[in-house]
Formats: structure tokens, C-alpha cells, sequence
């Protein structure tokens, strides 16, 4: 069986107990650095060797994130996790929180630790509060064990972890939104720069990383970076959460290697759901461009390869679609939920993804115009590039790789005012 | 008389201390859901009331419960039930289960039924993908893999 990083207490009666995590070795990272008061720039160096890249959907390197935190700077700082899973097909991260909360609360703390800071949060997503609730009571138990809050393992460090919850809006995924949210206000994002590691939370030095990447971080420095590097392929270390849903027999999380061949993750997922085939899938998440059947399996999946292939590893959420499938319609939905999501504050954004909605629905209604293509390629021209945060781009990914991969389906609709699929 | 329960203000005192003293705003999003558990929605007296609570101009804790989807701005039916139809939601038969939920309770998106017991509301992605068609009831309890018989069973609980 092959190793698993972040799901592996699955494996075990009551994965998320404290007695699970620590009689396998859990806690024991933590243990060692407060113990032989492991320099801060080894620790970094050991997860830049690693290769560990941000798993919420950027892929930035984690050791060189964390490297822009000004440590030593005097006063407050913070690390806060974003558990604001939200990309339609994500359902990782609420995983790692339901199945195994101590390997991330360790993680948080060693990154507290590493980073110098003083206090973390993890923002949870709305719609999850079992969670929320259940991971206040990891939180509780990791204390009384004396693994986080005041002098943690004797150590006479003090570090402590709250949970903030979402109450329902997309773009506080992205990362300066979340920190106003935190703060009490409006999910808009910020204008980058100055970036958190500067001016974050409360306007102090703050590190964000996803769920995933930070319950990664107490495997790492336990068996190095080394290690974690060979899981994977270079630039692409460790396993990675694939959250498989859609048109497959037996959706659900699947932790492999990165480069991982596609045609195997579809495989364990149970294939294509019975007597039908494969039509399209959306690897990394529904901002990702979706790619064509034929493409994808002779994918592997890392950020390089999926890269290459015109789309976006993202989060790992892989959206399976088999011949069934109206592509026309796929597109309304996401391009409605853009629409829904964007938060208002750019022009183009606000104004576009509307736009790119209205046109998309009216093609799947029959009532699409010959220049309607070209009109959708040009308002998602002007959104990209054009806002404060990825949210415009996300929305432009969809839209003009449906387009480009399925044009022919959209012509046929905006012909023929119905659809091709199932004729 | 204050207009939340003592049992309410306990909870958001708890959220209070989460954040540094001069930030009690932090909890302004745990106290508006904490208020709307407690009176089923949030009017503008219980928004203000939470503002003045947490030493925050009412103005800025409207912007918050206007921003964030989950809070409702006018009442809505003992039972809310919000159906996730994005697109992986979909593909795993989320539009047919909002057709049969539309069909049973006699009402659209958006609408409450006539006694006031359901309201149907459509929702964006709940992060549980692999587990849809899924909805939550009043925002806090998630039930997934719906199929018609377990609506029929959810329903049926909620009175």
C-alpha cells in the first residue's frame, strides 16, 4: 500500500481520536524541535527541499512562502490555516479536519513555531459547521494534552489556536479576503502588495496555507524533506488529495503520489460510471480549464504535467464528466456561480462574469446569437488580468476552455436551439 | 431585558475571546449566527443589537450580514433547507432532487410554505462534493447521498 501523508488514519478505528494520532507517532515532530530547539531556518530549509507546493490551488513553493515571513520582527504574528474549501469538486481539506485535526493542529504549531508567530486561526467554511464544532473539541483535547496553548510540551513556548468560521461566501478562499473576514468585515479582497507576510492579520506578518499543505508539514520535518521530495516527482513533492467527483462509480478522496498517472486515479475511483465513457474532466477544481477525455488520459497528475496539458493541478478537485454530459450546460451552472461569487468590488468582475452568464444561458435556452462566441471570448479577455484578486480569472478559465475544447457543441445549440447531446 | 438570551451571549463572549481585545469585531460573523440560531433570522434591531454588543458601528455589521449568504434578512420557514446544485452536485443527481423537493413542498427557490414549516433555498458548493446530492437544514446539519426516500424521511422529521 502506498504511503499517505494526510488521510492515513482512515486506515485505523476512530482516525480522529488523540490516542490514534499519538500512538503512531503523532506529536512527536513537535515534540522534537521544542526539545532540541530546532533553528527556524533549518526547519524551512527542510520543507523547501521537500517541494511541498500550497495545496488550495496556487501550487506556490511552501518553504519559499514561509521564507517571506519577517521572524524576528517584534509584536504579533500570525499563521492562519484556510480551511474555506469551496471550489466546487473540493472536499479535501473537510477530511483532514473530520478524520485527522491533531496532525494539522500539530502542523499549525510548527509552523507557529517556525515562523514566529504567536496565535493561529483556522477559518472553516461556512456550510461545514459539524466541523467547526468538531474541530473546537481537537482543539480542546490537544490543549488538555498540553500540545497547544500555554507552555506547550514544557517547553515554556506559548501557542494557541481558535477556529473562525465562514458563513457562506466563496471568494473568502482567497487569502486577503479571508483575513478581512477574520477581521469582521466583508470577504473583499485586498490589494496585493504589500502581501500578508507584511501586512496581514490586524496589519501584522501572517502566513496562510491550506489545510492540506499545513497537516503535510509534521511529516516532513519527521522524516525530511528528502522523503517527502521522493513521494512525488522533483518540483512535485509528497501524495496529494484527489477529490474525485462526478460520472465515476465511487467518488470520494483518493491520497496518491503527485504524477500519479490519471488513468489510475480513475481507476481506483471505480472508472467511468457503468456503460458509459469518458467525455471531459475538470482537474484541478471548476476554475480550472476543463480538458477533453483524450487529453487526460495521457495525463499524470502534478502540477507540471497538468500545467503542460493547458489546465491547472488547482486543488486537486477532478470533475469527471462522461458522454451524458451537455457541455453547454455545465458552463451555465459554473458561470452562474461566478456570477453568484464575485464580491463586487472590481468593475470587470462584478460586471463580466454577469455578462458571461446571461450569454451562456440564453445559448443553452435557444435563444444564443452567432456572435455569442466571440462576445464571451472577448468579455473574458477583458476580465483576466483586470481585478484585484483571481476570482475574474477563475471565472474566464471556464468560459473560454468550454469554448475551445467543445465549440462544436455550442454552435450546434446557438443552430439548432437545443442541444446535440443525446440526439 | 437584553434581546438575546443569556445562554446566546455566553456563546458570543466565548467567540470574543478568540481575538485580541482591541479586535472584538472578529466575532461579529460567529454573533449574527449565533443571534439568527437563536431568533430564526436577523432583523435590523438584532443586527444593531450585535454591533452595539461588540462596540461596532451598526452600518459595519450590516455590510457583513448582507455580504455573507448564510444569513437571512427576513424570516424564513422553521426549516431551511438549502440544496447544493453546482456543477459536480449536479452531475451526481442534485437537479432532480430540487425538482422532487420543489414538487413535495409545492414551492420554488427562494419561496416558504404557506404554514410557515419550509423554506427551499439553493445553495453554491458545500465543499462535500464527493457526497451529493446533499442540502443543509437551518445552515448547521448537513444531509448527503439524498435520494427521494431519505428527502421523504428528512422531511417527514422536521415539523
Amino acid at each position: 500500500m502506498s504511503t499517505k501523508v494526510c488521510l492515513w488514519t482512515l486506515d485505523h478505528p476512530n482516525p480522529a481520536s488523540l490516542e490514534t494520532y499519538v500512538a503512531n507517532g503523532g506529536y512527536s515532530a513537535l515534540k522534537k524541535i521544542l526539545a532540541e530547539k530546532t533553528p527556524a531556518e533549518q526547519i524551512i530549509e527542510q520543507v523547501k527541499i521537500s517541494a511541498l507546493r500550497g495545496r488550495g490551488g496556487a501550487g506556490f513553493p511552501t518553504g519559499l512562502k514561509w521564507s517571506f515571513m519577517p521572524r524576528s520582527f517584534p509584536g504579533d504574528k500570525y499563521v492562519v490555516c484556510n480551511t474555506d474549501e469551496g471550489e466546487p469538486g473540493t472536499f479535501k481539506d473537510r477530511d483532514i479536519v473530520q478524520f485527522n485535526p491533531h496532525q494539522l493542529i500539530e502542523g499549525m504549531v510548527i509552523a507557529g513555531y517556525t515562523l514566529g508567530a504567536r496565535a493561529g486561526y483556522n477559518y472553516i467554511h461556512g456550510e461545514i459547521f459539524e466541523l467547526y464544532q468538531s474541530w473546537e473539541q481537537a482543539l480542546d483535547e490537544a490543549r488538555a494534552a498540553g500540545y497547544l496553548g500555554k507552555n506547550i510540551c514544557g517547553s515554556g513556548w506559548d501557542f494557541d489556536i481558535h477556529a473562525h468560521h465562514g458563513y457562506g461566501a466563496y471568494i473568502c478562499g482567497e487569502e486577503t479576503a479571508l483575513l478581512e473576514s477574520i477581521e469582521g468585515k466583508k470577504g473583499q479582497p485586498r490589494f496585493k502588495p504589500p502581501f500578508p507576510a507584511s501586512f496581514g492579520l490586524y496589519g501584522k506578518p501572517t502566513t496562510i496555507n491550506n489545510t492540506e499543505t499545513l497537516a503535510s508539514i509534521p511529516w516532513i520535518v519527521k522524516h525530511g524533506g528528502q522523503r517527502f521530495l521522493e513521494l512525488g516527482k522533483p518540483n512535485n513533492g509528497g501524495t496529494k488529495i484527489f477529490s474525485v467527483s462526478g460520472h465515476v462509480n465511487q467518488p470520494g478522496n483518493y491520497e496518491v503520489p503527485l504524477g500519479t498517472p490519471f488513468a489510475e486515479l480513475l481507476e481506483m475511483a471505480g472508472g467511468v460510471r457503468d456503460g458509459h465513457r469518458l467525455k471531459a474532466v475538470i482537474p484541478g477544481g471548476s476554475s480550472a480549464p476543463v480538458l477533453p477525455a483524450e487529453i487526460m488520459m495521457d495525463c499524470t497528475l502534478d502540477f507540471d504535467a497538468i500545467a503542460k496539458a493547458g489546465s491547472m493541478l488547482g486543488s486537486g478537485a477532478v470533475i469527471v464528466m462522461d458522454e451524458t454530459v451537455c457541455m453547454v450546460q455545465a458552463l451555465e451552472r459554473l458561470a452562474y456561480f461566478y456570477f453568484e461569487e464575485s464580491c463586487g468590488q472590481c468593475t470587470p468582475c462584478r460586471e463580466g462574469t454577469g455578462w458571461m452568464y446571461r450569454v451562456v444561458h440564453r445559448i443553452e435556452h435557444g435563444q444564443g446569437r452567432p456572435e455569442d462566441l466571440d462576445l464571451l471570448m472577448s468579455v473574458g479577455g477583458n476580465i483576466s488580468g483586470r481585478t484585484i484578486c483571481a476570482l475574474g480569472d477563475a471565472a474566464v478559465g471556464p468560459v473560454h476552455s468550454f469554448i475551445k475544447h467543445f465549440r462544436k457543441e455550442f454552435e450546434y445549440h446557438i443552430e439548432n436551439k437545443r442541444c446535440m447531446v443525446g440526439d | 431585558m437584553t434581546l438575546l438570551t443569556p445562554e446566546s451571549l455566553a456563546q458570543i463572549d466565548r467567540e470574543i475571546a478568540k481575538y485580541p481585545a482591541e479586535h472584538k469585531q472578529s466575532a461579529v460573523m460567529a454573533a449574527l449566527r449565533i443571534a439568527q440560531t437563536e431568533k430564526g433570522w436577523l432583523s435590523t434591531e438584532t443586527i444593531e443589537y450585535v454591533a452595539e454588543y461588540l462596540g461596532m458601528p451598526a452600518i459595519a455589521a450590516y455590510e457583513v450580514a448582507t455580504f455573507y449568504n448564510m444569513y437571512e434578512l427576513s424570516p424564513c420557514g422553521r426549516h431551511k433547507i438549502t440544496v447544493c446544485t453546482n456543477l459536480p452536485c449536479q452531475l451526481q443527481g442534485a437537479g432532480d432532487i430540487a425538482e422532487y423537493l420543489k414538487k413535495k413542498l409545492g414551492i420554488g427557490f427562494g419561496e416558504t410554505t404557506p404554514d410557515g414549516r419550509f423554506t427551499l433555498k439553493e445553495g453554491e458548493c458545500m465543499g462535500t462534493c464527493g457526497s451529493g446530492p446533499l442540502c443543509l437544514h437551518n445552515n448547521h446539519k448537513m444531509y448527503t447521498r439524498l435520494t427521494p426516500q431519505t428527502v421523504d424521511q428528512l422531511l417527514d422529521g422536521l415539523k
